[in-house]
């Protein structure tokens, strides 16, 4: 989500940070370079070449958006990887000799072909994730098409040696894949990028092992059925697309439901409005922070999101609403009240029990919150106290007002994150 | 599938009869080489896997495994009779919770469709064995043409067993099993080229083509998976976050998931897509919603409202569309839950619409809803019996609702029947006590005369 959000805001190149710019130059000379070379020697095996292109092009039109608003196209990764590693194709027995460059150029042309409606419709062009792709395609195809020719490649018997330098190759691909996405993800999310490395190569894990082996199934399958063989692929490659296009829709509606109905506490006066929201989003920002894992982060916007539920079952609103100001007792009441109904889902046995420890101060409290509960805690207090206002001197005042609790109340290392995360969103609000 | 009839029963042995007189005759009259019976074996352990890791799906007892490809690698590779044999394996399925007859029907349904696949294959021109790189691409004929009988034959022989079964499963579930036909073979379709892409890559790497085709295979299972899960999360989140909005009010406890129900029923009856009865069973879900923007004093007043009060109880729909407007994919829902309190003939809340102009899903919960109020106990009246319930919706069709709602609502009443809320006592302390239902069309809503 939060990417997406960046690039609706920031649409010029200008708003882009360096290191997206760099990933964009860096892949914009070499397809340059690729395509001059590939039309000065001219295409090997023009039909081929259309082939795939054309496979590459169909993959990227139908671009896949995974959870956290990551990006995927796994057909044009598979057919791409599969060209990088083509060895013959049928009906013909030579070995194909198809330089890197070539690669490359037919891979960024199918890529650009493909995005094109996409552009016309209006929907964002998706530049670096198709140069994250491309760098990918690139580094197997270096790899992979100089030794092409060798013997222990080409021969029939020994098909496990090439399939084993494929395997590796697309592996490695993959890593790269993966590395680029999380740098940028970092960068973008404010993230560390250990955390962010582990989280792409967690999610990007399924799609990526399918693509691999497709292409590799491919290359092989190209040997017997020929080009024809790309048609076949489409059918399974389209069915798993569907799949996991339906999963992350799902995962969106869900996460969106949450979102709307977490606002019935507002509706019905219990809080203020705008305060789930703000909490949940500071929340988020805090977790990150502290690096904490996806999957961590998604439990903790859930509630954060509904760190209030537990007021519906009060007949009638606190007088004020804010939390923080009422009663040790009515906090706890209302924290195992919201916990209560959360963990009725039997979905969200996580997400309740954060929501029933964010009454429980830091220190004192046997077991320990966990970092989710003091987090919520902490965010909460703070939107408490500062609300909607962007004013420097309330959020320093509140700050403070927290640290001095910090003895006992809130964990010190969220407050820190908390006023780190508060600082760099005045500071950018002011650019 | 439930408890099995007599006539199920016949019709399951119908099927593996079938599937044995096919294949019997043929093992005897010729002998089998080595080398078939280790492909066969190879594609009955992948089959095997295949259809013992199903995925399930949104409807629980609908699952889908990607068992398809193996029966069509067999029809290339063995011919008919291989595909049979390779079918016939579900007998022996590691499912968990199998029923007898399940996996009876299931080998023999298998073997028939793997048999029906394998003749269309050879009747178009097919030559079953290892695929030479010549026969590429009009292989692609006879193969497209074996998918298609393999689904087609499959498919069949479900839908007569889900009619034999009509009377001992509910009717609901079936008809969601019956929704998800589109996209199982929509899957089995995609996956049967898997089948030929096995067949190819044996000319290279043998038996190896039959893993390596497996990882593509679970992946998609794992996302099919992910999917149910997450569906399934969503619904229970949803009821449990509905459920909380009513905890405020105790006579409605419940309330919203009848609602839901009986808009499902509705939905169902006239004949919805699967899609948008979904969508009309989370409206339901959700049409109270705004309630919680009613002032709870409000609510418990005993005697007739002011002017104000009943406007705060005529904005509950409108607030609660300000709640749930976010939420992408209620486009539909959305209407439903804004004008659930029009009338037909234009006297209902917020709009004043009538007739045709009030949406249909707001026509369909607008049934439901006054349904279950009026059979559900209140603190101003005990539950009214069913049948003078259903009195009171013929009564006020035509004026207060839309007589084609109302009659689809008792057809689908007789057909499967309504689980009335329990009767609760009301609780000691009359905080959570509301006097007063707005969704009670016997005990209008009574405003002070501001003359």
């Amino acid at each position: 989500m939060a990417i997406r959000q960046a690039e609706d805001r920031l649409p010029s190149w200008q708003a882009m940070d360096s290191g997206r710019l760099l990933l964009l130059a860096a892949v914009g000379m070499l397809v340059v370079a690729a395509l001059a070379r590939t039309a000065a020697v001219g295409v090997v095996d023009l039909r081929t070449a259309i082939a795939f292109g054309s496979a590459i092009a169909i993959g990227e039109l139908l671009r896949l958006g995974l959870p956290g608003g990551r990006e995927a196209a796994p057909i044009s990764t598979a057919a791409a990887l599969a060209y990088a590693l083509l060895i013959r194709v049928a009906p013909f027995h030579h070995v194909l000799h198809v330089a890197a460059l070539q690669v490359i150029a037919v891979t960024a042309v199918g890529m650009i072909v493909g995005a094109l409606p996409h552009i016309a419709a209006g929907r964002p062009a998706g530049l670096t994730g198709m140069a994250t792709r491309l760098v990918a395609v690139a580094c197997v195809a270096f790899a992979f098409r100089p030794v092409v020719g060798a013997d222990v490649i080409r021969m029939r018997d020994h098909w496990w040696v090439a399939f084993a330098v494929m395997a590796v190759l697309v592996a490695a691909g993959w890593l790269v894949e993966a590395t680029i996405g999380a740098l940028i993800r970092a960068d973008d999310l404010h993230a560390r990028f250990s955390v962010a490395l582990w989280d792409e190569m967690r999610l990007q894990l399924p799609l990526g092992a399918a693509a691999g082996v497709s292409a590799i199934m491919i290359t092989f399958a190209a040997e017997v059925m020929g080009l024809a063989e790309l048609a076949v692929f489409m059918g399974p490659l389209l069915v798993t697309q569907v799949a996991f296009r339906r999963y992350s829709g799902i995962r969106a509606t869900y996460l969106q439901t949450v979102r709307a109905l977490a606002r019935v506490t507002e509706v019905g006066g219990y809080v203020e409005s705008g305060h789930s929201r703000r909490v949940s989003r500071l929340a988020v920002a805090v977790g990150r922070e502290l690096g904490l894992a996806e999957t961590d982060l998604l439990d903790l916007e859930y509630a954060a999101l509904m760190h209030d539920i537990g007021q519906l079952s009060l007949p009638d609103p606190i007088p004020g609403g804010a939390t923080v100001l009422v009663s040790i007792q009515d906090q706890r009441r209302i924290a195992e009240l919201g916990a209560e109904v959360i963990s009725k889902a039997g979905v969200l046995d996580r997400v309740a029990e954060l929501v029933r420890c964010q009454s429980w101060p830091y220190r004192g409290h046997d077991p320990e919150p966990p970092v989710g509960s003091r987090i919520i805690r902490a965010a909460n207090a703070f939107d408490d106290l500062v609300g909607a206002s962007t004013d420097r001197d309330r959020s320093a005042a509140a700050l403070e007002r927290l640290r001095l609790d910090t003895a006992v109340e809130y964990d010190p290392g969220v407050i820190e994150a908390l006023s780190e995360v508060a600082g760099k969103r005045l500071a950018s609000r002011l650019e | 599938m439930g408890r099995v009839s007599r006539a199920a029963w016949i019709y399951i042995g119908a099927v593996v009869i079938a599937a044995a007189s096919i294949v019997a005759p043929h093992l005897t009259n010729r002998p089998l080489s080595a080398s078939w019976l280790t492909v066969l074996g190879v594609l009955m352990l992948l089959f095997l896997i295949c259809d013992s890791t199903p995925t399930p799906l949104a409807a629980r007892q609908a699952a889908w495994s990607p068992s398809s490809s193996a029966t069509l690698a067999a029809v290339v590779l063995l011919g008919p009779i291989g595909a049979a044999l390779v079918g016939a394996v579900s007998l022996i399925s590691l499912r968990r919770k199998t029923l007898l007859a399940e996996r009876v029907f299931n080998g023999g349904m298998y073997a028939v469709s793997g048999y029906a696949a394998g003749r269309a294959f050879v009747e178009l021109g097919g030559h079953p064995g290892l695929p030479s790189t010549s026969v590429f691409p009009m292989i692609i004929v006879p193969f497209a043409a074996a998918a298609a009988a393999h689904v087609l034959v499959n498919q069949g022989l479900i839908w007569g067993v889900l009619q034999m079964t009509r009377h001992d499963s509910l009717a609901s579930s079936r008809i969601q099993l019956e929704s998800s036909v589109p996209l199982l073979v929509a899957s089995d379709l995609g996956y049967a080229g898997f089948g030929l892409v096995i067949a190819a890559l044996w000319t290279v790497m043998g038996p190896f083509a039959a893993a390596l085709v497996l990882v593509p295979l679970f992946v998609a299972r794992w996302a099919m998976g992910q999917f149910a899960e997450q569906q399934r999360a969503y619904a229970a989140t949803m009821a449990a976050l509905c459920q909380a909005v009513e905890t405020k009010d105790f006579y409605t406890r419940g309330h919203s998931e009848r609602v839901s129900r009986g808009s499902g029923m509705i939905a169902r009856q006239i004949g919805m897509r699967a899609d948008r009865t979904e969508a009309i069973m989370f409206a339901g879900m959700l049409h109270d919603v705004g309630k919680l923007g009613v002032p709870t004093k409000v609510l418990q007043k005993t005697g007739p409202l002011t002017e104000e009060e009943f406007a705060a109880i005529q904005l509950h729909p409108m607030r609660g569309l300000e709640i749930v407007r976010e939420i992408g994919f209620l486009n539909e829902a959305l209407a439903g839950i804004m004008h659930h309190h029009e009338k037909v003939d234009g006297t209902g809340y917020p709009m004043g619409f009538a007739g045709g102009e009030i949406p249909e899903f707001a026509r369909v919960i607008a049934v439901a809803d006054a349904f279950d109020s009026m059979t559900s106990t209140r603190s101003y009246r005990e539950a009214r019996r069913m049948s003078e319930a259903i009195e009171e919706l013929r009564k006020g069709a035509g004026s207060q609702f839309d007589p084609f709602m109302v009659e689809a609502f008792i057809a689908a009443l007789r057909r499967e029947g309504w689980r009335l809320p329990e009767r609760a006592a009301p609780p000691a302390d009359r905080q959570t006590v509301t006097a007063q239902d707005h969704d009670d069309p016997t005990a209008p809503l009574r405003v002070i005369d501001s003359y």
